[in-house]
C-alpha cells in the first residue's frame, strides 16, 4: 500500500436490481495528485463516487481513508472523512443565496452567523481566484457560477479529496482553462482531487494519472505522462476502434427541410439557439456536432413542434407535391396533420420518447393512437408492429407485453428507433440514439439510420463521438453555445478541424 | 361603537388561534417537505387528549392544584397529537407512502378518536351525560389581572388565556427560527431538495420526523386552546367542524411565513365572526361570509402560481417521499 | 485529526428499491395486511368492550349483513363510495390530485336539490329528471375544472386548490339551506317534496336503492372501459407517466387535463344526484360525510382499477356497518367506525412500501470489532 495514498477502494461492487453497475473496482488516489477516472458513458464513474460521497451504499467492497479502512454511510460521513464531491447535477438549493447553501449541513461550533460565513467565502474565493457574490440567490445565477458555488461548497468544509463529477460538460473553454487553473492550484496545495470525465484532451492536459473503467469493471490505471490518446482510447473501448461503418453516397439529394435564423431563448432569457440556419437534404445524414448543451436540443424540438421560437423560419419541402409548408410553433399534432411525416428520436428514451411503465403494444400506440374515427383504441396493428420490430430489430423481451422500462438499454433504444421508423418518415431526427449502448446495438442503429438514408430520407443525426459522425454522415453542423460555428464535409473534414470548432463560441462576450 | 370594534377584534383574535397553532404547526412540517393532511385529525387529537388529561385529574383528587391543572392536560395534547404525527411520520418518511393518502386517514382516524372519545368517555367511566371540564377551563382561560381595567384596550390585548400569548410566541419563535439559526436553514433546505441536503450531510430523515412530529404537537395546542378556551371546556362531537383545513389554507394564505399566519388567523377569524357584527345581516349572508377565508386563500393561491416569484411558492419538494438511492 | 477517531461500523441493513413483484405475491402481501389489521381491530374492540374476540367479528358481520334490509343498507353505501371513488380515479390517473371529491359531489347535490325545489311541481316527470340529470353532471363539472383550468395553464397546486374548493361548496350549500329552509327556523330543508315526491327515483321491484345501484354499476363498466379501451383514457395514462412524451406525441396536455377533471367532477355530480334524489330526498352540508375523501383512500388503495375499487368499497363499508353495529349494541359511540377505519388504512397504507422496497441485510466479509 502507498503511503502517500488518500483514498483507496478494494473490491468495490454495486448493483441496482439486476443490473451491475460497479464490479470488484478499485482505485487508489495520492495526495497533491489529479486523476482521472476515464471511461464511456455507462461505465460505472459516476455510481463509483457517489459510492466515495456516501450517496450509495456499496453491496461489497472496502474503502480505506489514509490507509484506515472505513464506512461511509452517508455524505455526513464522507465530509467528516474530509471528502467533497461536486455532482454534475448540482446540488443546490435555488432559493438560497450562495453563502446558505456553502454553510448549508455544517455543524460549526457557536451560533450562527451569516455574515461571518459571507467573509469566509469572500477569502476562499480570493484565495483561488473566484468572482461570485455569497448573497446572489442559486436560481440568477450561471452554470458556471453554480459550479463555482459547489466548489467554494467543498472548500469550506476544508475537503482534502475532491470529487468532480463531469465538471467540463457545461463550460465554455474560457471557463474549462479557469477551472483547471484552480485544480491545479489546489493540487499544488497538497489535495488530492478525482476527475470524472470522457473527454480525453482534458484527461492529457490535467492529470497526473488516469483510471479507466469500463462497464463498471476495473481496467487499470497509467500515468499520464507516459500514455498517449490512441492507448487510453482502446482501454476505454476494448479494442482499437475500426468503425467501419458504411457510408454510400447520397443519391439525388433533394433540400427537405430549410432552417433560417432561428432564435429561441430560454425562460431566464439566455439564448439557446442564436441565428441557427441550415438546409437538410434527403439521401444524405446531416450530423450536429457540439459540446452537450449547446442547442442540439433545442434544435430538434423547434423542428418537432416542441420548442416555441422567438424568431426565423422552419420550412419543409413536400417531396411529391413539391410544396413548401411552414413548420414554425406548430405543435406536433399540427405538423403531422400538413401530412409532414416527421419522426423524431429523442434524447431522452424513457422520458419522452417512450412510455417506461407501458409495454411495447402500448408504446406503439403513441404514434398511432390517433388515427381512425373510432372512440376505441386500435391494438391489432401496433401488435402486428411491435411484433415485427422485436423480430426484425432482435429485441431481447420476454414478449410484447413487457412494459420497457425492464428492457436493457439498447433494446429500449432499438423499440423507439423502430417505432419512429415504421410511419415510415420523410425526415428523421436522433438525438444520442447511440448513448449508452454496447457496441453492437450501436452498429444496429447506424445501420438503420443508413437503410434511412438510402431509402431517401433526410436524417439529422446528432451525437458525441467525433469518429462516428466522421464515418456516418455525409456533412458536419457544429454547434458552439447556439450558434453554428460550422457545416464541414463530413468526408474531408478532420476530428480536429471540428473539435476546434465545437470550442468556438465567438469568445470574449460570456466574461 | 368603540366598544364594539373591540369586541369584534377579541372575537376575531379567539377564534383565530386555533388556526395560528394548526397553521404554525403545519408550516413546521411543510417546510420539511411533508404536506401533512392529517392536521384536522391531529388537532382533534390534541384537544380530546387535553380533555381526557383533564378528566382523569379532576376524578382523582378533590383538591386540584392550579398548576398540574394546566400541566396535565396540555401535556397530554402536546403528547397525544406528538403520537398522531409520528404515524403519519413512520408511514410516510419511513415507509415512503403516499403523503396526501396517510393523511387524509389520520384525519379520518384522528376525528374518529376525538368524537369516540368525546361521546364515551362519560359512558366508558360510568357516568352519563356530556363532559363538561369547567373547573380546568376557568384556569385555562384566566386572563390578564389587570385587562379589565383597561378598557377596550384590554379586551383587545390582555383579555385571553395565556395559550393564546403562546400561539402568537411560538409562531414569532418559528419565523425567527427559519431565518436565523442554522438547524432552520437545514430544515427549509429538507424542504427543498432533500436530495441536497443529503448530499450535504444533514440528516433528512431526523429533521422530517422532527419538524413534523413538532409541528404535529403545535397543531394540536390548537384543538387544545378551542376546547379549554374558546368552548369553556365542554365537548361537543364534531364541534371543532373544519378549523383544521381552515388551518390549512391559513399555510397557503401566509406563503409559508409563520409572522404572516399571526395577522392571516385574526383575518380568518375576523371573517369568521363578522357576520355578527354587520347590523342587518340575515344568517344566509353569514355562510357566505364564511366563505370568504377559503376564497381569498384560493385568490393568493392563484396569484402567487401566476406571478412565480421564487421566494412564495410552497417548498419545492412538499408532498414528495425521498430516497437517497433513487436514479 | 478527527478522522481517525471515527469507528468504521456498518449499519445493519440497506434499503433498496426492488424489481417488479409478481402480481401473486403483491396481493398476498396485501391481504396479509388486511388480515393484520383486522386482528389490531378486534384487540382494539376487545379492550373497549371487554367482549370475546369472536363475538366482536360476528357482531360485525351481522352488522352488515346479518338482515336483508342490512344487506341492501351495505350495497347502497357501497354503491355510492364506489361510485365517488370511481370519479376520483381519472384525475388520479393523470397524476391529477384532486382532493375536492367532497366539494364536487356536494355541489351536484345542491344543483339536484335546486332542481327538485325550484322545478318540482313544475316540470312533467322525465323532464324533470332529466333536467336533474343535467344539473348535477354540470354542476359537477364545471366545479372541478375551475381548479383544474389554472393547474392547466399556470401550474397552480391542485391538492391545495380542490381542498378549498370543498368549503366554499360547503359554505354555498349553507347559504341555500338558509334560503330554502323548511320550516323555517329549522337549519334544516327538511325532506324536499314530501307529498308530491317529485324528482324521487322511483323504486326498482320494491327496491329503493336498486336502481342507484344500478347506475353505479354502469358507470363502473364504463369507466374501466373507457380508461383501459378509449383513446382519452390512453392520453389520461400517457399524460399520468409523463407529460413530456405526451408533449412529444402532440397530445393537448392542456386540453386533456381540463377534459379528464370535468370528467372527474361530473361523476362526483351524478353521486350527489343519487344521494339526493335517490336516498336522501333531503340536503345538508354533511350529505357526502366525508366519502369524497374516503374516496380517495379507495381509489388509490385500488391501484386505480375500477373492478378492484368495487371489493375495496366494500371492506371500508362493512368495516362502517359492522363498527356501527358494535356501537349499538355497547352503546359506544359510533365514531369508532372512523377509527377502525383508520387503522385499516393504515396498514394498507404501509403495506405497499414491502412490496415496491426490499430490505437488504449486509453481510460483512469480516467480523465487526
Amino acid at each position: 500500500m502507498n503511503s502517500n495514498a488518500a483514498l483507496e477502494l478494494r473490491n468495490v461492487t454495486k448493483h441496482f436490481g439486476s443490473v451491475v453497475a460497479n464490479k470488484n473496482v478499485d482505485l487508489t488516489v495520492r495526495k497533491g495528485e489529479i486523476l482521472s477516472i476515464l471511461g464511456e458513458n455507462g461505465s460505472g464513474k459516476t455510481t463509483l463516487m457517489n459510492m466515495i460521497a456516501g450517496i450509495y451504499y456499496p453491496d461489497d467492497g472496502q474503502i480505506f481513508i489514509d490507509g484506515k479502512e472505513v464506512v461511509i454511510r452517508s455524505p455526513k460521513d464522507a465530509y467528516r472523512y474530509h471528502i467533497g464531491m461536486i455532482h454534475q447535477h448540482f446540488k443546490l438549493v435555488d432559493i438560497f443565496s450562495a453563502a446558505e447553501n456553502i454553510v448549508l449541513g455544517l455543524e460549526e461550533k457557536g451560533s450562527f452567523n451569516l455574515k461571518k460565513a459571507t467573509e469566509r467565502v469572500r477569502e476562499i474565493s480570493a484565495k483561488y481566484g473566484f468572482e461570485i457574490d455569497p448573497e446572489k440567490k442559486i436560481y440568477q445565477m450561471s452554470v458556471s457560477e453554480k459550479q463555482t458555488v459547489e466548489i467554494i461548497k467543498v472548500l469550506y468544509r476544508g475537503a482534502d479529496i475532491l470529487i468532480l463529477d463531469e465538471p467540463t460538460a457545461v463550460l465554455t473553454p474560457q471557463e474549462t482553462q479557469k477551472l483547471f487553473s484552480v485544480l491545479r492550484k489546489m493540487r499544488d496545495d497538497g489535495k488530492a482531487i478525482i476527475i470524472i470525465t470522457h473527454k480525453l484532451h482534458e484527461v492529457l492536459a490535467l492529470s497526473d494519472r488516469v483510471t479507466v473503467l469500463r462497464k463498471g469493471e476495473y481496467i487499470d490505471t497509467v500515468i499520464t505522462a507516459e500514455t498517449n490518446e490512441a492507448q487510453l482510447t482502446e482501454m476505454m473501448v476494448g479494442k482499437k476502434i475500426t468503425l467501419d461503418i458504411d457510408r454510400s453516397e447520397p443519391k439525388n439529394p433533394q433540400d427537405r427541410l430549410f432552417v433560417k435564423d432561428i432564435c429561441c431563448v430560454s425562460r431566464d432569457g439566455v439564448k439557446l439557439l442564436d441565428n441557427v440556419s441550415f438546409t437538410a437534404r434527403s439521401g444524405e445524414i446531416l450530423g450536429i456536432a457540439g459540446i452537450a448543451g449547446s442547442g442540439q436540443r433545442e434544435l430538434l424540438e423547434a423542428i418537432a413542434g416542441l420548442q416555441h421560437l422567438s424568431s426565423g423560419e422552419i420550412t419543409y419541402i413536400d417531396p411529391e407535391s413539391g410544396s413548401e409548408e411552414d413548420l414554425r410553433d406548430k405543435t406536433p399534432l399540427q405538423i403531422r396533420d400538413m401530412g409532414v411525416r416527421l419522426s423524431f428520436v429523442p434524447e431522452d428514451r424513457l422520458g419522452m420518447g417512450l412510455v417506461g411503465n407501458m409495454d411495447i403494444i402500448e408504446n406503439m400506440m403513441l404514434r398511432s393512437y390517433q388515427k381512425g374515427k373510432s372512440m376505441f383504441l386500435e391494438r391489432k396493428k401496433p401488435k402486428t408492429l411491435a411484433e415485427s420490430i422485436i423480430n426484425q430489430l432482435e429485441v431481447v423481451t420476454p414478449n410484447a407485453t413487457t412494459p420497457v422500462r425492464r428492457l436493457s438499454g439498447g433494446n429500449v433504444q432499438k423499440v423507439l428507433v423502430g417505432r419512429e421508423i415504421a410511419s415510415a418518415p420523410t425526415v428523421l431526427m436522433a438525438a444520442y440514439p447511440v448513448r449508452g449502448l454496447d457496441i453492437n446495438s450501436s452498429y444496429t442503429i447506424y445501420n438503420l439510420l443508413n437503410q434511412q438514408k438510402e431509402n431517401g430520407v433526410a436524417v439529422i443525426f446528432v451525437g458525441e463521438d467525433l469518429d462516428v459522425l466522421l464515418e456516418l454522415c455525409d456533412r458536419i453542423l457544429v454547434l458552439g453555445g447556439g450558434k453554428v460555428t460550422g457545416i464541414e464535409d463530413a468526408r474531408t473534414t478532420t476530428k480536429e478541424a471540428i473539435g476546434l470548432l465545437m470550442t468556438k463560441t465567438d469568445g470574449g462576450d460570456e466574461t | 361603537m368603540l366598544a364594539s370594534i373591540a369586541l369584534f377584534l377579541q372575537r376575531a383574535v379567539v377564534q383565530g388561534i386555533p388556526l395560528l397553532f394548526g397553521s404554525t404547526g403545519e408550516i413546521i412540517t411543510e417546510k420539511s417537505g411533508n404536506l401533512n393532511l392529517g392536521i384536522p385529525g391531529i388537532m382533534y387529537v390534541g384537544g380530546i387528549s387535553g380533555v381526557i388529561g383533564a378528566f382523569f385529574y379532576e376524578r382523582s383528587t378533590a383538591t386540584p392544584n392550579a398548576f398540574l391543572s394546566i400541566l396535565i392536560p396540555f401535556l397530554a395534547a402536546l403528547a397525544g397529537s406528538a403520537l398522531m404525527a409520528l404515524i403519519y411520520s413512520f408511514l410516510t418518511i419511513t415507509l415512503r407512502a403516499n403523503q396526501n393518502v396517510t393523511g387524509l386517514a389520520l384525519t379520518i382516524f384522528g376525528e374518529g378518536i376525538g368524537n369516540f372519545f368525546g361521546g364515551s368517555l362519560a359512558n366508558l367511566f360510568g357516568e352519563g351525560g356530556s363532559i363538561a371540564m369547567t373547573a380546568t377551563s376557568n384556569l385555562f382561560r384566566k386572563a390578564l389581572p389587570f385587562a379589565e381595567k383597561l378598557g377596550n384596550i384590554g379586551t383587545v390585548f390582555f383579555s385571553y388565556g395565556f395559550l393564546a400569548y403562546l400561539a402568537i410566541l411560538i409562531a414569532l419563535l418559528t419565523a425567527w427560527y427559519f431565518n436565523h439559526t442554522r438547524s432552520g436553514l437545514h430544515l427549509r433546505a429538507v424542504g427543498e431538495s432533500p436530495a441536497t441536503a443529503d448530499a450535504a450531510g444533514i440528516n433528512v430523515t431526523k429533521y422530517k420526523y422532527m419538524a413534523t412530529c413538532i409541528g404535529g404537537a403545535i397543531a394540536g395546542l390548537g384543538g387544545l386552546y378551542y376546547i379549554m378556551d374558546y368552548t369553556n371546556g365542554v365537548w361537543t362531537n364534531g364541534g371543532f367542524g373544519d378549523r383544521g383545513w381552515l388551518a390549512i389554507a391559513l399555510v397557503i394564505f401566509a406563503l409559508w411565513k409563520p409572522n404572516i399566519g399571526i395577522l392571516g388567523s385574526i383575518l380568518f377569524g375576523g371573517l369568521y365572526v363578522i357576520y355578527l357584527f354587520i347590523p342587518g345581516l340575515d344568517r344566509s349572508s353569514q355562510e357566505l361570509f364564511k366563505m370568504l377565508p377559503y376564497v381569498v386563500t384560493i385568490l393568493v393561491l392563484v396569484l402567487t402560481s401566476i406571478r412565480k416569484k421564487r421566494e412564495y411558492q410552497p417548498p419545492e419538494s412538499l408532498g414528495l417521499s425521498y430516497f437517497r438511492e433513487e436514479r | 485529526m478527527s478522522k481517525s477517531t471515527i469507528k468504521a461500523k456498518e449499519p445493519l441493513f440497506h434499503i433498496a428499491k426492488r424489481d417488479a413483484m409478481p402480481l401473486w405475491k403483491s396481493w398476498l402481501i396485501r391481504l396479509v395486511a388486511i388480515v393484520a389489521a383486522l386482528v389490531v381491530c378486534g384487540i382494539v374492540v376487545v379492550l373497549l368492550t371487554d367482549l370475546n374476540p369472536l363475538e366482536v367479528y360476528q357482531t360485525m358481520f351481522k352488522g352488515a349483513f346479518g338482515s336483508k334490509r342490512k344487506i341492501w343498507a351495505t350495497a347502497q353505501n357501497t354503491a355510492i363510495l364506489l361510485c365517488i371513488s370511481l370519479a376520483v380515479t381519472p384525475a388520479f390517473k393523470m397524476r391529477f390530485w384532486n382532493i375536492g371529491a367532497e366539494g364536487q359531489v356536494l355541489i351536484g347535490c345542491l344543483a339536484t336539490a335546486a332542481c327538485m325545489i325550484l322545478l318540482g311541481d313544475k316540470l312533467p316527470t322525465p323532464l324533470l329528471f332529466l333536467v336533474m340529470i343535467a344539473a348535477s353532471i354540470a354542476a359537477g363539472a364545471v366545479w372541478a375544472m375551475i381548479p383544474a383550468f389554472f393547474k392547466a395553464n399556470w401550474n397552480t397546486n391542485e391538492t391545495l386548490f380542490t381542498l378549498m374548493m370543498n368549503y366554499v361548496a360547503i359554505q354555498l350549500v349553507s347559504y341555500f339551506i338558509t334560503i330554502w329552509e323548511n320550516p323555517k327556523g329549522s337549519a334544516s330543508i327538511g325532506i324536499i317534496n314530501m307529498n308530491s315526491q317529485a324528482g324521487w327515483f322511483p323504486y326498482l321491484f320494491n327496491q329503493k336503492y336498486l336502481l342507484n345501484i344500478l347506475i353505479v354499476a354502469v358507470i363502473t363498466i364504463g369507466l374501466y372501459i373507457y380508461l383501459k379501451y378509449n383513446k382519452h383514457g390512453y392520453e389520461i395514462s400517457v399524460v399520468g407517466e409523463s407529460e413530456n412524451t405526451a408533449r412529444y406525441v402532440g397530445m393537448n396536455v392542456k386540453k386533456v387535463i381540463i377534459r379528464t377533471m370535468a370528467l372527474s367532477g361530473a361523476i362526483c355530480g351524478i353521486a350527489g344526484l343519487l344521494l339526493v334524489a335517490g336516498t336522501d330526498h333531503t340536503m345538508t352540508t354533511d350529505t357526502a360525510g366525508g366519502q369524497g375523501f374516503t374516496a380517495i383512500m379507495v381509489s388509490w388503495l385500488a391501484k386505480f382499477n375500477p373492478l378492484t375499487m368495487i371489493l375495496v368499497s366494500l371492506l371500508i363499508v362493512f368495516l362502517d356497518q359492522g363498527a356501527g353495529a358494535i356501537a349499538t349494541a355497547f352503546r359506544l359511540n359510533k365514531s369508532i367506525s372512523d377509527i377502525l377505519t383508520g387503522i385499516i388504512l393504515f396498514f394498507i397504507i404501509g403495506c405497499e412500501f414491502f412490496i415496491n422496497y426490499q430490505i437488504l441485510f449486509n453481510k460483512k466479509h469480516k467480523e465487526e470489532k
